[in-house]
């Protein structure tokens, strides 16, 4: 009887070895791209030395999280990354919800696709390309708005570049153009999806085309869309690092609004060379956002563990 | 009557809209082209504009001078593209089949630590200091390969759940039946039956791989390794990156560089190979958007 136990342990640990070769290249993987960077979040605790590594540094308590708490950085760049995400959650689902809503209506199964595609282009271009699209209407000598635009209304030339106040709404603009195309097309798949038959009842009862929309084509897509929202809102403390250090490019007098978590991270690292800052927000980045998913998940779950991500 | 007569005028508006919409965003890719084809001095008095009183291939003629940087760049782009995205397929679907197989003890256990990869990660700091300094990778093409690109929770589920749905169990019991190792049932009958969630997860990495530049930013000082999109990053700060870079076959006089037009012109060079294999991939692009957005 044991012999036949041990038989079948040693066959089951052969028959999944296979399963542990297969899974060992992407296992290997998330360790080194994401868990030893997790461990390696200590750093925030260390006065970083280049020779001693980040293990082998002296630690240096919560030295680095004063400092960073003492700048005012620390809160501009915790409102920036709050308030921008906020923005572009709120506008892109008005604005995908309605576009996708609009494409629905179209019938012609050619010029709805091609009404789609053209929306996604802008989703499809790298960061540095947009930056290049923004900088041909912005560019303070030869930019569209500065020489064609503002003529018109004899405006004169506004330093795009310089001028903290505008970048809020350029930011919010370039991104809204940028990303709706993708909630859009998830938000049209899922109009599709409705049964047509909610629709004819309602013409048959008279109800107008916005009834439709406000009493059946709205509540149908409502769990997609809190669902998206609610994944958008857990990763509300991080940002496009692309948008924020591309599109201003990296311009210094712009900080005061184009500055988030994740650029003050990039350039604490790679262009001032303050680590301990650096690693202190990064730090600061990782543990907020962790509870923020912790949250909303939970949250979501009490209200409607349909919605919930896990 | 009347109803359909609303619902005409509905589809009408919406057609309306819906141009205006599509041509919000198209209007600054031809606001690009068009400067890209400016005549320099008229940049320089009437600035980008999409009718410009005077056109000019200037800009074209003096990035084909400069084509073998551009070409090197691309060939950077074009290799780490098909090497990465080949490499991440393989490592990703191997690795999610095995999440997906119930006779595989350890695949709950696993699914949980690429849970935990979404939730939770070190960030820039920790994970710059492990790959630059840690594992050596700074200024070799590694640096663009392996960072963040490879391999996602996001696609390992996305790719588990199509396994778990698409993929009957029968299909995989009879083959072991039959004899066939876990290895040869994964390539011989699940892969063959994958094709489609291979092809759209296969498309988006590509993509990811394409349009990187970030990599290049954090891990590169060597302007020789960049690819096309570092070199456009490079070239917006540095108009004259060109003619300066080791790699340009010096084309003479610095001061007849077209360099207003020739920004937007390498631009378009940027963006076009994209924009022209896009309606080949549209149809699988839109599918894979909305695959994402159902929970794995």
């Amino acid at each position: 009887m044991a012999q036949v136990l041990a038989k079948k342990k040693k066959a089951g640990i052969f028959s999944w070895l296979p399963y542990m070769l297969m899974a060992a290249p992407g296992l290997l993987y998330l360790i080194v791209n994401n868990y030893i960077p997790m461990f390696g979040l200590v750093i925030a605790f260390k006065d970083y030395n280049f020779s001693k590594g980040i293990f082998g540094s002296d630690w240096n308590g919560l030295k680095n999280f004063e400092f960073l708490f003492k700048t005012e950085d620390a809160f501009i760049i915790t409102r920036n990354t709050i308030l921008y995400n906020a923005a572009f959650i709120i506008i892109n689902t008005i604005v995908a919800v309605a576009v996708a809503i609009l494409l629905n209506e179209i019938r012609s199964r050619v010029f709805s696709r091609f009404y789609q595609s053209v929306i996604l282009i802008p989703y499809l271009m790298s960061m540095v390309i947009v930056s290049y699209l923004v900088y041909a209407f912005l560019s303070i000598d030869t930019g569209f708005i500065n020489k064609t635009i503002l003529p018109v209304f004899g405006i004169e030339p506004i330093q795009w570049y310089s001028e903290p106040k505008f970048w809020p709404f350029i930011l919010t603009i370039v991104n809204t153009w940028k990303q709706y195309g993708f909630l859009c097309v998830i938000y049209l798949s899922s109009i599709v999806g409705i049964d047509k038959e909610y629709y004819e009842a309602a013409t048959l009862d008279g109800a107008s085309k916005w009834q439709q929309i406000k009493c059946i084509t709205l509540p149908m897509i409502k769990p997609i869309v809190v669902m998206m929202t609610v994944l958008a809102i857990s990763r509300i403390f991080y940002s496009d690092f692309g948008l924020f250090y591309q599109v201003p490019m990296n311009s210094g007098s712009l900080f005061n609004t184009t500055n988030v978590i994740d650029t003050y991270v990039y350039r604490g690292l790679l262009q001032l060379g303050d680590i301990g800052m650096s690693s202190a927000a990064g730090m600061y980045q990782a543990v907020v956002g962790f509870i923020l998913v912790l949250t909303t998940n939970a949250i979501v779950r009490k209200v409607d563990s349909e919605n919930a991500l896990f | 009557m009347k109803k359909s007569a609303d619902k005409n005028t509905f589809e009408k508006i919406s057609h309306v809209i819906l141009f205006l919409v599509s041509l919000t965003s198209l209007l600054p890719f031809v606001l690009l082209l068009m400067a890209s084809l400016t005549d320099e001095n008229v940049l320089l008095s009437k600035g980008y504009s999409f009718f410009p009183a005077k056109l000019s291939l200037s800009a074209y003629t003096y990035l084909l001078d400069q084509s073998s940087v551009i070409v090197h760049g691309y060939l950077i782009t074009i290799f780490v593209t098909v090497v990465g995205t080949v490499v991440s397929l393989v490592i990703t679907s191997l690795f999610a089949y095995t999440l997906s197989r119930k006779d595989f003890p350890f695949s709950r256990g696993l699914t949980l630590i690429v849970y935990i990869t979404m939730l939770f990660n070190g960030g820039l700091v920790p994970t710059y200091f492990l790959y630059s300094s840690t594992l050596g990778l700074k200024n070799t093409i590694w640096a663009l390969l392996i960072p963040g690109l490879l391999m996602n929770g996001f696609n390992v589920m996305i790719m588990k759940t199509f396994f778990k749905n698409n993929v009957p169990e029968a299909v995989i019991e009879s083959a072991t039946v039959d004899g066939a190792g876990k290895f040869k049932t994964f390539y011989l009958i699940v892969l063959p039956l994958s094709l489609p969630i291979m092809a759209t997860i296969g498309l988006f990495v590509a993509i990811a791989y394409w349009n990187d530049w970030y990599n290049g930013l954090i891990y590169l000082t060597d302007s020789s390794l960049f690819s096309i999109q570092n070199i456009l990053n490079r070239i917006m700060t540095d108009a004259q990156f060109l003619t300066n870079s080791n790699l340009g076959t010096n084309a003479g006089s610095i001061d007849t560089i077209p360099t207003t037009a020739v920004r937007m012109a390498i631009a378009v060079v940027g963006l076009l190979p994209i924009l022209v294999a896009y309606p080949f991939f549209q149809k699988y692009f839109v599918k894979g958007i909305t695959l994402g957005a159902v929970k794995g």
